[in-house]
């Protein structure tokens, strides 16, 4: 899948792999693709919470041997 | 219109200055408006310097230690240091932020920062042992915010 921008976030956990997500969007601009990388097995529920509370995309979650791969389209800005 | 968290941080343990800077950092990340109070104890988290911060496993019958060991013997002299860097090792080799670094996060995102006037006084804190950019202020300013707030936690 392609996406504009990478954050790696593995070996990290709760709740950085959340905040690294904010700060890799917040100099994104609306529907631009974040790529961001974790292996904290809360990351699931815990990006797709993100998703859902802030109103970015969660296009598209990979699994692959203990990491995951969370594809954010970013939000239009209200 | 954004959401509203308000919490009391009245704690200063290693291990309890996790619950208020874990929940505001994310919240913030989560586009809350975050202010947290803190009061008695809970005021060495605004210290400029938070490496020292402890955990002690004296009352604390639920803490995991490596060898079975009665509470009684944990007062022993050095059982404190003890805890503290084993918690230490833990929290670098599990990838857990250190507590500087989710206070930064919390400083960045905006989130308000209130130190209590009242405790300030009662244990003779000078304003200048606190970070740049807190506030001070007593109950009524707590219920400022805590009023209008979404959710509130007493930490």
């Amino acid at each position: 899948m392609e996406f504009d921008k990478e954050v790696d976030a593995r070996n990290l956990n709760c709740p950085l792999p959340i905040l690294r997500c904010k700060k890799g969007l917040s100099d994104m601009v609306a529907n631009q693709t974040l790529k961001i990388m974790a292996t904290d097995p809360g990351s699931e529920k815990d990006f797709t919470a993100f998703c859902t509370q802030t109103g970015h995309k969660l296009l598209q979650l990979d699994k692959a041997e203990g990491m995951l791969s969370f594809y954010i389209k970013k939000r239009n800005a209200e | 219109m954004a959401k509203k968290l308000a919490l009391i941080a009245s704690k200063g343990s290693l291990d309890w200055a996790y619950p208020p800077f874990i929940l505001a950092s994310t919240a913030a990340a989560l586009g809350y408006k975050v202010s947290i109070f803190f009061t008695f104890y809970g005021l060495t988290l605004l210290k400029k310097d938070i490496g020292n911060l402890k955990v002690s496993p004296i009352g604390n019958p639920a803490m995991p230690m490596p060898v079975p060991m009665p509470n009684l013997a944990q007062m022993l002299p050095g059982m404190e240091s003890m805890a503290t860097l084993m918690m230490k090792q833990k929290i670098e080799s599990k990838g857990v932020a250190s507590i500087q670094e989710l206070r930064e996060s919390c400083l960045e995102s905006g989130v308000k920062l209130i130190a209590c006037q009242m405790t300030v006084d009662l244990f003779d804190f000078k304003p200048t042992d606190f970070i740049d950019g807190i506030e001070f202020g007593g109950a009524a300013t707590f219920f400022e915010f805590a009023g209008e707030s979404d959710v509130n936690l007493f930490i």
